[in-house]
C-alpha cells in the first residue's frame, strides 16, 4: 500500500551514499512502535478488553457522575426517603384470652396504606426500598463505596507487598526468610471468616463510630490480602537478579536502593498491574460480601451487598419472591463490574505479554 | 546539507507514519485471515477425498521429494507473511541436502510444511506441490494428502530431528515409553516385546552406552548430546527414507555437535535415505551434504553442489555467507559480516530482496524479481549480477 | 525424600504456630465487655457459671492486658488446644472439637459432590477450549467462567432460590429436610432422598462457582503445553492429534493440575459459609457464621485454627503429589 512512496524516497535517496540507502530503506521496513503503544494496540485489538473497558467505564460513570446529576436536578442523596402510598394486603395476628379464659389467635386479613416497597414508577425507576430509599439512587452510591475502596485496598496490598516482597527478594538471606514465613502465615489464615470476626468486633464496639467502620474494613482485607503481590514480586525479583542486564547495572556501580527501584521495580510493573487489575474485582465481592451478612458497609449507607441482603430467605420469603427489583440489578452490577475487572485484566495479561497469551 | 536532510527526515516520518496500521485495518486483515483460513482449514478437514485427488507422478524418479513453487503464508494480525514463497528444488533419493540461510528465512518452514506440520491454523501452503515418492511406489501431493493419510507418513517414511533436544522430548514419559510408541503405531503386529526389543537395539546403535539402563530413564536424566541420540534414535525406528534434521546441531557443545554429524553421516549409509539438513552452519554442511540450497528471504536464491557453492558461488548474499565463515587460512583476522538485516516479511518489496544489503547491486537489480538462472545442470542462482549463464539449457531452469 | 516431607512437616507447624499467634491476637482486640454482652444470655440460662466467664477472658488474653499476662494465656491456650481441646462453645454449649467433629461431614459431603462436577465439567471444557484457541466454544466458555467467578454466591444463590424454589416450585427454599412430611423412622432411603432433594441446589451454586476456575485453569495449562516442542514431536511421530492431545499434552497439563486439584480436598471440610447459611444447611459453614456474628470466641478461635491447619495441609499435600506425578522432581 505504500510502495509509492517507498519508491519515492528511494530515488530521491539513491543518489546519496550506499550507507544512507540501506539507514532508509530499514527505517521503513522496521516499524518501532513505543512499548507502551504496542501494549494499548494488542490491548484494544482484544473484543473481550474493549468490552471489559466499557463495562468498567460504565460502572464509573454510573456510581460517580450518576449520583451528582440525581443531586443536582432532585436535590437528593442515597438516604432520602420517599413516601410513596399505596394500598397493600396486610395479615395481622394477635393473641388474646377470651372471656372463656381461653387464649385465642386473631387472624386478620386488611388492607392497608403502605408507604415503602414502592414498585418501579417514572419517578423512581427501579421503586423503592424497605426503608423508602429510592433504589436507583442507592445503586450509585452503593457503586461509589465499593470502586472507592476496592481501589484504595488494592493501592495498599500492592505499596506493602512491593515492599516486603522487594526487601524479600532483594537482600534475600535472613530477610528473605523472615518475610516469607511472615507471608506463609498470613497466607494460611482464612480470609472470610478472619475478615468476618473482624468485621463483627468492630461494629459490636460502640467506641467506633459507624462511619469510621469502613475504613477499618479497607485495613482489614488489606492486611489479609498483601501477600500475593508480595509474593509476586520476590519471585519476580529472584529471577531478574539472575538476568544478565542486572549484572551489567551492578557493574556500574550504582547503589542497591537505585537498583532496586530502577530497575528491578519497573521490570514487575506490569505483572503487578495485571494482577490489581484482577485484584479490584476481589476486593469488590468481600466487601459486597460482608455487606450482604451487615458487617460491612453500614446502614443507612448504601452497598450492593446490603441490597441484595434483603432478599436473603432468613428474613422472609416476601421480597425474594416478589421484588426483585430490589435485588437483582445490585447483584447484576457486583456481576459486570467483578467481570470487567477480569475481562481487563486478562487483556493486559495478553498485551503486555503476548508469549503467554490466555 | 542541514536543510535538505531535515527535509527528508519528514518525508521519512510521514511514510512511517501511515504505515502504522490503524485498528480498522488490522480488524479488517483479521477478518480477511479468518475468511482465508477458514477455506483452506475445510479443505484440510475433508473425509474420504478419493486417492486420485492427492497421487501424483514424480518430474523425475531418482527424487524422493520434489518441491515445486512452494509458497507457504502465516497469515498474521498485521498482514501476511510469506514464509516460503515460490521454492523449488530436490531431494535425490541417498543424498543429503543443506538448506542455509539466516534465521527467519524459510529454512525450517519448508521442512515442517513437507511433514504438513505448519502452525495451524495461522501457517497455510497457498500454492505449489511436494511431491513425495513413498516407499509403496506411490508418489504423495503432501499438500494435499488428508490428515490421516499423513499420519501414516510422518514419523514412518518421513522423520524429523528437533533442534532443541532439550525440550523436543516429552518430560513426563519416559525414554522408552516414547520409542516404543512410533513401533507401535506403525509397526503393524508389533508387540511391546518387540517394540521393547527394537527401541533398546536402536538406542545401542545410535552409540548410546547401557542402552537397557537408558530406556528406562526420563528425558531429564539425560545430557544435550544423550537426547540428540535418543531423538535421532527414534527418527531412525522405522527406517524412514527420508530424515528432516533441523539444525540438529545448534544447540549442542562443539564437542559434541561432532559426534552427532559423524553419527548422522553413519546413519545416512546405513539406511540408504536421504537427509533434509537445515542449518545456518557452513562447516557442517562442507562435511555433510551433497547438494545445497541456499535460501533468503523466503526464496532460494542459490543451489548447486557443494562443491559449486563453496568454490564458485554466484549470488552476492552467498559470497557474503562464505566470506563470513570463520577460517584460519585468511590473513585478514577480521570476521566479515553482511551489513543490514533480512527485510520485512510483510510488504516485501518487489524488487530483489537483497537489494539493501548488496554491495554489488546495479541498476537492473531495482527492477523486477530476477529470474533463476542455470550455470550448470546442478547450480542455478537468482541474481542479474553474473547476466545471462553461459550454460546452453538455459530454458531448462523451471523459474 | 522423608527428611523433605519432615522438613516440610517441621515448615507446616512453625506457619501454625505463626497463625495461632495472629488468630490468638485477633481475639484480643475484642473489648472485654463483649464477652459480657455475648454471654450474658448463657449465664442467665445456667449453661455458664461467672467464672466460666472469668476462666474465658483469662484463657483469650481479655482480663490482663499486659504483656506477661497475654503471654501466660497464649501459652494456656496453646497447651490445651495441642492437647486437643479448643475449648467450650457458649453459644453450641458443647466443646468446639465436638461440634467440628458433628458438623464438618454435611459439609465435606457438599463440597466433594460439587468438587467431582467441578471436575467433571471443567476439564473437559478447558481442554476442549484449549484445542479449539479462539474459536466460538473457547469465547463462550472462557466468558461463561469468567462469570462464575464473579457471581457472588448470595446473589447466585437468591436467583437460583427465586427462579427454582419459588416460582417453579421444583426445589425446596431452606432446610435439610421437609418440616411438614414425617418419615417413619425407619424409612432410609425417604428420607435420604429428601436431604439430597434439599442439597441440588446448593450444589448447583458451589459447581456453577467453581468449575469456571478450573476450567480456566485447564485451558491455561493446556495452551501452554499445546505450543511446546514436545508436542511437535509428538505430531512428526505420527501421532493422531486425538493421542497428541489426551495423551503427550494432557500428562503434561496434569501436573500443575494434580497439585493444584489436590490442594483443594482438605480445604472441603472446611465449609461455604455464605451458600449454607442462605440455604440454611445446618453444615459447619453455617454453624461458623453464626458463632462468629454471635461472638463465640472459644468456637471462632477453634474454627479458624482447624481452617489454617486445612489450608496448610493443602498446601503439603500439593507438594508432595507434585513429586508424585512429575517425575522431574523425585529425585530432588
Amino acid at each position: 500500500m505504500t510502495t509509492e512512496k517507498e519508491k519515492i524516497t528511494e530515488s530521491n535517496v539513491n543518489g546519496n551514499n550506499g550507507n544512507n540507502n540501506i539507514e532508509l530503506e530499514l527505517e521503513h521496513n522496521f516499524r518501532v512502535i513505543s512499548p507502551g503503544r504496542m501494549v494499548a494496540k494488542r490491548f484494544f485489538k482484544s473484543r473481550l478488553s474493549v468490552a471489559g473497558l466499557i463495562m468498567i467505564i460504565f460502572v464509573f460513570l454510573f456510581s460517580f457522575v450518576g449520583p451528582l446529576i440525581v443531586d443536582a436536578t432532585w436535590g437528593y442523596k442515597e438516604n432520602q426517603v420517599f413516601k410513596i402510598e399505596r394500598v397493600s394486603d396486610m395479615f395481622t395476628t394477635a393473641d388474646f384470652t377470651g372471656p372463656d379464659g381461653m387464649k385465642y389467635t386473631y387472624y386478620d386479613k386488611s388492607q392497608t396504606v403502605i408507604t415503602f416497597k414502592a414498585p418501579p414508577s417514572k419517578d423512581h425507576w427501579l421503586g423503592t426500598d424497605t426503608s423508602g430509599f429510592d433504589i436507583f439512587t442507592r445503586l450509585m452510591y452503593g457503586g461509589r463505596i465499593s470502586l472507592v475502596i476496592s481501589f484504595i485496598v488494592i493501592f495498599l496490598e500492592t505499596f506493602i507487598g512491593i515492599i516486603m516482597g522487594g526487601l524479600a527478594g532483594y537482600f534475600g538471606d535472613w530477610v528473605d526468610l523472615l518475610i516469607m514465613r511472615l507471608v506463609d502465615i498470613f497466607s494460611s489464615l482464612p480470609t472470610l471468616p478472619i475478615l468476618l470476626v473482624l468485621s463483627a468486633t468492630i461494629s459490636s464496639i460502640e467506641a467506633i463510630p459507624p462511619e469510621h467502620r469502613i475504613y477499618y474494613l479497607m485495613a482489614f482485607i488489606t492486611l489479609l490480602g498483601w501477600t500475593g503481590v508480595a509474593r509476586i514480586v520476590r519471585g519476580q525479583i529472584l529471577m531478574l537478579r539472575e538476568q544478565e542486564y542486572m549484572m551489567a547495572a551492578t557493574t556500574t556501580g550504582i547503589s542497591s536502593l537505585h537498583k532496586i527501584f530502577r530497575h528491578l521495580i519497573p521490570n514487575t510493573m506490569p505483572q503487578l498491574i495485571v494482577t490489581a487489575t484482577l485484584g479490584l474485582g476481589g476486593v469488590i465481592l468481600y466487601e459486597s460480601t460482608l455487606s450482604f451478612l451487615g458487617i460491612g458497609v453500614p446502614f443507612p449507607r448504601a452497598a450492593w451487598g446490603s441490597m441484595i441482603a434483603l432478599a436473603d430467605p432468613a428474613k422472609g420469603q416476601d421480597i425474594l419472591a416478589n421484588y426483585p427489583n430490589m435485588w437483582v440489578p445490585a447483584g447484576i452490577l457486583i456481576v459486570v463490574t467483578v467481570l470487567g475487572f477480569s475481562f481487563i485484566g486478562d487483556g493486559l495479561r495478553d498485551a503486555f505479554d503476548p508469549r503467554m497469551k490466555r | 546539507m542541514g536543510l535538505k536532510n531535515f527535509f527528508e527526515r519528514k518525508k521519512i516520518e510521514g511514510v512511517d507514519n501511515t504505515m502504522y496500521l490503524t485498528l480498522r485495518e488490522e480488524r479488517r486483515i483479521s477478518k480477511e485471515n479468518n475468511r482465508i483460513i477458514k477455506y483452506y482449514e475445510r479443505q484440510k478437514a475433508r473425509k474420504n477425498v478419493p486417492e486420485e485427488e492427492y497421487l501424483t507422478q514424480m518430474r523425475d524418479p531418482n527424487n524422493v521429494v520434489e518441491f515445486d513453487n512452494l509458497h507457504t503464508y502465516f497469515f498474521t494480525d498485521v498482514g501476511t507473511v510469506k514464509s516460503v514463497n515460490g521454492v523449488t528444488f530436490d531431494v535425490p533419493i541417498g543424498k543429503t541436502v543443506g538448506m542455509v540461510g539466516e534465521s527467519g528465512c524459510g529454512k525450517s518452514v519448508t521442512s515442517l510444511s513437507l511433514m504438513q506440520l505448519v502452525q495451524a491454523p495461522t501457517g497455510q501452503i497457498v500454492e505449489g506441490s511436494i511431491r513425495y515418492q513413498a516407499g509403496d511406489g506411490k508418489c504423495y501431493d503432501i499438500p494435499k494428502v488428508p490428515k490421516d493419510r499423513m499420519l501414516k507418513l510422518r514419523g514412518k517414511e518421513i522423520s524429523m530431528i528437533f533442534q532443541e533436544p532439550m525440550t523436543s522430548l516429552n518430560p513426563v514419559f519416559r525414554i522408552g515409553e516414547q520409542m516404543d510408541e512410533v513401533i507401535l503405531l506403525h509397526e503393524e503386529g508389533a508387540t511391546p516385546e518387540i517394540a521393547k526389543e527394537r527401541s533398546i537395539a536402536m538406542l545401542k546403535s545410535v552409540g548410546i552406552p547401557m542402552p537397557d539402563k537408558i530406556y528406562t530413564k526420563y528425558p531429564h536424566e539425560l545430557s544435550g548430546g544423550m537426547r540428540q541420540r535418543v531423538m535421532i534414535a527414534m527418527a531412525l525406528l522405522c527406517n524412514p527414507r527420508l530424515i528432516i534434521a533441523d539444525e540438529p546441531t545448534t544447540a549442542l557443545d562443539v564437542t559434541i555437535q561432532a559426534q552427532i554429524l559423524e553419527l548422522l553421516r553413519e546413519v545416512k549409509e546405513r539406511i540408504n535415505g536421504s537427509i533434509m539438513l537445515i542449518t545456518h552452519d557452513l562447516g557442517v554442511i562442507a562435511e555433510m551434504a551433497d547438494l545445497v540450497v541456499v535460501m533468503y528471504a523466503g526464496r532460494i536464491i542459490e543451489k548447486g553442489t557443494v562443491r559449486e557453492i563453496f568454490h564458485d558461488p554466484k549470488h552476492p548474499y552467498t559470497i557474503g555467507l562464505m566470506r563470513s565463515k570463520p577460517s584460519g587460512k585468511l590473513k585478514d583476522n577480521r570476521l566479515y559480516s553482511i551489513k543490514g538485516q533480512v527485510p520485512n516479511p510483510i510488504n516485501m518489496p518487489d524488487h530483489c530482496y537483497f537489494l539493501n544489503r548488496c554491495d554489488m547491486a546495479m541498476d537492473i537489480c531495482h527492477g523486477e524479481y530476477p529470474k533463476m538462472i542455470q550455470y550448470s545442470p546442478t547450480h542455478f542462482a537468482a541474481c542479474y549480477l553474473c547476466g545471462e549463464s553461459s550454460f546452453p539449457k538455459n530454458d531448462l531452469a523451471k523459474e | 525424600m522423608l527428611k523433605y516431607i519432615l522438613k516440610r512437616l517441621g515448615l507446616a507447624f512453625i506457619i501454625l504456630i505463626g497463625a495461632s499467634i495472629l488468630i490468638y491476637m485477633l481475639s484480643m482486640l475484642m473489648p472485654a465487655d463483649f464477652i459480657d454482652t455475648q454471654t450474658a444470655a448463657a449465664l442467665q440460662s445456667g449453661a455458664m457459671t461467672m467464672d466460666d466467664v472469668m476462666r474465658l477472658k483469662e484463657l483469650y488474653g481479655l482480663a490482663d492486658k499486659s504483656f506477661g499476662g497475654i503471654m501466660k494465656s497464649y501459652f494456656s491456650w496453646l497447651k490445651s488446644a495441642l492437647s486437643g481441646d479448643l475449648g467450650f462453645s457458649f453459644l453450641y454449649q458443647k466443646p468446639v472439637t465436638k461440634v467440628l467433629s458433628e458438623y464438618i461431614w454435611l459439609s465435606f459431603m457438599i463440597a466433594f459432590i460439587s468438587y467431582i462436577l467441578e471436575i467433571a465439567i471443567g476439564i473437559p471444557m478447558g481442554i476442549k477450549a484449549s484445542v479449539n484457541q479462539y474459536s466460538a466454544y473457547d469465547y463462550t466458555v472462557s466468558v461463561f467462567a469468567m462469570m462464575g467467578t464473579a457471581l457472588p454466591s448470595f446473589f447466585l444463590s437468591a436467583l437460583l432460590l427465586n427462579v427454582f424454589a419459588i416460582k417453579l416450585r421444583i426445589f425446596p427454599l431452606q432446610g435439610l429436610t421437609t418440616a411438614t412430611k414425617i418419615f417413619d423412622k425407619n424409612a432410609y432411603i425417604q428420607i435420604f432422598l429428601d436431604k439430597a432433594w434439599h442439597l441440588v441446589l446448593p450444589i448447583t451454586v458451589l459447581t456453577l462457582l467453581n468449575a469456571g476456575y478450573i476450567m480456566k485453569f485447564t485451558r491455561t495449562n493446556m495452551l501452554e503445553v499445546l505450543n511446546s516442542d514436545y508436542i511437535r514431536t509428538a505430531r512428526a511421530k505420527g501421532l493422531s492429534e486425538k493421542t497428541v492431545t489426551y495423551k503427550h499434552a494432557f500428562r503434561n497439563t496434569m501436573i500443575p493440575l494434580v497439585t493444584t486439584l489436590s490442594g483443594m480436598i482438605p480445604g472441603l471440610f472446611g465449609g461455604a459459609m455464605i451458600t449454607e447459611t442462605v440455604f440454611a444447611i445446618p453444615g459447619i459453614g453455617y454453624m461458623a457464621l453464626r458463632a462468629t456474628l454471635q461472638g463465640d470466641i472459644p468456637f471462632i478461635m477453634g474454627y479458624n485454627m482447624f481452617l489454617a491447619v486445612l489450608t496448610v495441609l493443602g498446601m503439603l499435600i500439593s507438594d508432595l503429589m507434585y513429586m508424585v506425578v512429575d517425575p522431574r522432581v523425585k529425585l530432588s
